[in-house]
């Protein structure tokens, strides 16, 4: 049986501003900030207090409802802010980091010997659980979930996003290790790379390799699940993102938590886009400032890709979980009678009624304009293009608005997660949220069926 | 200079602004600015970069669509008139005579259906949809033309408020809007609808002018005598823009050119009917099921309607393999109708009507389809498993 993975339908975008394969130190800064809201519908409870000092790995949080899952600190030294939002829900922990990092050691057993259960306790305990997350709802993994297997994707498709090849360059002892240790809790882990890329990351051993190929959203890990061992309700399967296997790797093989990060910093305002070693949470407006990108007040800067990022400002943190750091301008201006067909060739379409489709090679630089109003949905067809997954997505996205439970879960709602809608944004015509109606269904979901 | 209007525009909607008197009559104000500037909305949640398309060009595609075949059909509106009272004309007399016929149709059309649109818009507190635009345009266009402007008001009211607004607005309708329009004036004024005397502008006042669709003189015995060409370029008796093929076809061009239109819809009906025809074509009974195949493709209502009407999004099948089967069968019911009811020569109108009906069963069980596989490979893993 052949473990490649093709696809036809989707939609690759050329943006201007993707990070060329130059890696940079970061410049340093004490600034730091871990924000819970970057674990969707975990509910923090602080196990520190403004003023405490921390080590490096030492716990920050862990969720309410599952005690075991800890939320540690990346760097040693003061925590000193605690950020609330409405309902004092906590926004952000901030950290000032000491000259002199000392880090929680963690005692390890031969990792030749090393049993499931060991390697899931101190996963636990030193703080990496966070790393891997579930499917279905597209959350921390619960640790007492019998999953059926564990998908990583280190090959990246959405626009500017980090090559995820080229994140690991150099990491990929630790990535195995990372794999070595994964194994130990599933009966198989699957890891895809590109079809058409030449890398080290082929050789990795211990793991079901496909190879993948196709246009965006082929890259994403749900889109691979789908064609290789779809999810049937009641299953779960685990995701971890490549270069967190990496940092699992390297806790294995040193018992320290390592909260490394290769961030591509990407988008057309940015003046040298390239590849920063940094840390997660970090400050980011140091590395902006590295990258020429002045005036950040009509920029949108986004902790993830373009389609699928989360919103954030300049003086805002390295998210947990993304490799990319994109920046867009926002788009805040009117265009005269820009409803028309073929008007605004500079701006890209899917559509036929556009004049796009006549340049397929052209590098376009959009900024965050709506182009256009929601309205009703009408256009039918539109969002199969993009969908390549035996789903009907209008479908499903239909039975989530309407909170038909039954409907979705036959539909097919332990499949996806809202990124894998990401592309459904871009091209409705209708300027539907799919995203934001699909994260909302899948919390639904969570709490009615669990 | 554009600046300077934005500006002005700026000034003019700050009494609708949220929380100002008039905030609840922003929706109509909205409607009018969209048209001059694409919003400076910028994505709030979700995707944070978007496409170009949006509904209004989605619309106004078709629109562009449609034009085609509205010219023809208001010069054919003067042409039909001039060549029966034997006065010599040129095109733009017959452009003329025809533009002063059916312009106020138009105007009735987009009055009374806006109108209706704009106080559901602020009523219900949501931004105007265009889809309008087009049934407003589509609704004149299949009508007879000395129709009294008043019946096309009623049957606009009736279209919109029955056939739309009452199942929520744009996007939820089961109906195609402009074809219920249609079918209310057909049942509601068949005098107007049907005979010798609709057809041709002025037929009713002039004397010795007269002239029945070819559909019409079929169902009543009377063999054609219109060439091939006649028929398939339009210059015949018929609802105004409905008689030429050829520009029906330009316009399905460009409908299926931006994928605005599906051609699987388009395709299905063409095969369905084309079959159907064929069969009977075979059996051959009586005049209207000698009619050759290939002329039913081009009389009537048929090209119109598959290419205009059968393609609402809204109203037609939206799985793709549903879309193929509703057009097959749209295809198939309008040659039975055409057939076997003589009653009812325009067997499209009646066929997509009922294939409105039915596409929303046909889609659930294309989705069946998929939901069935889903439980199938769930049973097949617990099998294995177990």
């Amino acid at each position: 049986m052949s473990t490649d993975i093709k696809t036809r339908r989707g939609l690759t975008l050329n943006l201007k501003g993707a990070a060329s394969n130059v890696f940079k130190a970061a410049p340093s800064s004490s600034k730091f900030a871990i924000k819970p809201t970057d674990f969707h519908g975990v509910f923090p409870k602080l196990v520190c207090k403004e003023g405490d000092k921390v080590k490096a790995g030492q716990p920050l949080f862990y969720s309410k409802y599952q005690d075991s899952i800890q939320f540690v600190s990346p760097v040693s030294g003061t925590l000193t802010a605690v950020k609330r939002g409405a309902k004092r829900k906590v926004l952000e922990l901030s950290l000032t980091a000491d000259e002199k990092q000392q880090s929680v050691k963690h005692k390890l057993p031969s990792l030749e010997k090393i049993t499931s259960d060991e390697v899931k306790s101190l996963l636990l305990s030193s703080g990496n659980w966070p790393f891997i997350k579930q499917r279905p709802y597209d959350l921390v993994a619960d640790p007492n979930a019998q999953p059926k297997a564990i998908f990583i994707s280190a090959y990246a498709t959405a626009p500017l996003a980090a090559r995820l090849d080229v994140v690991l360059e150099g990491q990929q002892d630790a990535f195995q290790t990372g794999i070595n240790m994964l194994a130990k809790l599933v009966p198989c882990v699957h890891l895809s790379i590109g079809a058409e890329e030449e890398t080290l990351l082929a050789q990795t051993e211990n793991c079901i390799i496909h190879r993948v190929k196709g246009p965006h959203p082929v890259g994403n890990v749900g889109v691979q699940i789908h064609h290789v061992d779809p999810i049937n309700a009641g299953e779960v399967a685990w995701v971890v993102g490549a270069e967190d296997v990496a940092n699992i790797g390297r806790f294995f093989q040193i018992g320290k938590f390592d909260a490394s990060r290769t961030l591509a910093v990407a988008g057309h305002p940015v003046s040298t886009p390239c590849y920063f070693k940094t840390m997660i949470g970090a400050a980011l407006l140091p590395l902006l400032k590295d990258v020429g990108v002045e005036n950040t007040a009509t920029l949108r800067v986004i902790n993830g890709d373009v389609l699928s990022g989360t919103e954030t400002s300049a003086d805002s943190y390295v998210g947990y979980y993304n490799n990319t750091l994109s920046v867009l301008p926002e788009g805040n201006r009117y265009r005269m009678f820009g409803w028309l067909p073929f008007v605004g060739p500079k701006l890209h379409s899917m559509s036929n009624t556009s004049l796009s489709w006549l340049f397929p090679k052209r590098v376009y630089s959009p900024d965050t304009n709506l182009n256009g109003e929601e309205r009703a949905l009408v256009v039918t067809g539109e969002m199969e293009r993009v969908f390549p997954m035996d789903i009907f997505p209008m479908q499903l996205l239909k039975a989530c608005m309407a909170n038909d439970i039954e409907k979705m879960e036959q539909l097919g709602i332990y499949e996806v997660a809202p990124e894998d809608f990401a592309l459904i944004d871009y091209t409705s015509s209708s300027k539907i949220e799919a995203q934001a109606i699909i994260r909302e269904a899948l919390d639904l979901m969570y709490k009615e069926v669990g | 200079m554009i600046m300077k209007l934005r500006k002005q525009i700026d000034q003019l909607k700050k009494p609708f602004a949220k929380g100002s008197k008039l905030e609840r009559f922003a929706p109509a104000v909205n409607a009018f600015d969209t048209f001059l500037f694409v919003p400076n909305h910028t994505t709030k949640k979700g995707a944070h970069i978007r496409d170009a398309v949006d509904l209004k060009r989605t619309m106004v595609t078709v629109i562009i669509a449609l034009i085609p075949a509205l010219i023809y059909g208001i010069y054919n509106t003067g042409y039909q008139y001039f060549i029966q009272t034997g006065e010599t004309f040129t095109f733009l007399d017959a452009f003329l005579h025809g533009s002063f016929k059916i312009l106020p149709m138009i105007a009735v059309s987009y009055g009374v259906g806006l109108a209706i649109e704009f106080a559901f818009a602020v009523y219900r507190g949501h931004e105007v949809n265009e889809g309008y635009l087009v049934t407003g345009l589509l609704i004149p266009m299949i009508m007879p033309v000395d129709i009294p402007l008043w019946m096309v008001g009623l049957s606009v009211a009736f279209a919109v408020l029955i056939a739309k607004e009452a199942f929520g607005g744009t996007g939820m309708n089961i109906l195609n809007p402009a074809l219920t329009a249609r079918a209310f004036a057909f049942f509601a004024y068949p005098t107007y609808m049907s005979g010798n005397k609709v057809w041709v502008s002025e037929a009713s006042t002039v004397d010795g002018v007269s002239g029945e669709t070819i559909l019409g003189t079929l169902a009543s015995g009377i063999p054609v005598d219109y060439t091939m060409f006649e028929m398939f370029s339009g210059a015949i008796p018929g609802s105004i823009a409905e008689t030429s093929t050829l520009w029906v076809l330009v316009g399905a061009a460009i409908l299926i050119f931006t994928g605005v239109g599906s051609w699987r819809i388009m395709l299905g009906g063409v095969l369905g009917a084309a079959g159907m025809g064929f069969l009977f074509n075979l059996w051959g009974a009586n005049a209207l099921m000698q009619f050759d195949w290939l002329n039913h493709m081009i009389v009537g209502g048929f090209a119109f309607g598959i290419v205009f009407m059968a393609t609402d999004p809204v109203s037609a099948a939206q799985t793709q393999r549903g879309k193929w089967i509703y057009g097959v069968l749209v295809g198939i019911l309008c040659i039975l109708i055409r057939i076997f009811n003589p009653a009812y020569p325009e067997g499209v109108m009646l066929a997509i009507l009922l294939m409105n009906v039915f596409a929303p069963t046909i889609d659930h069980y294309v989705v069946q389809a998929n939901v069935s596989r889903r439980l199938k490979r769930k049973q097949s893993t617990n099998f294995q498993t177990a």
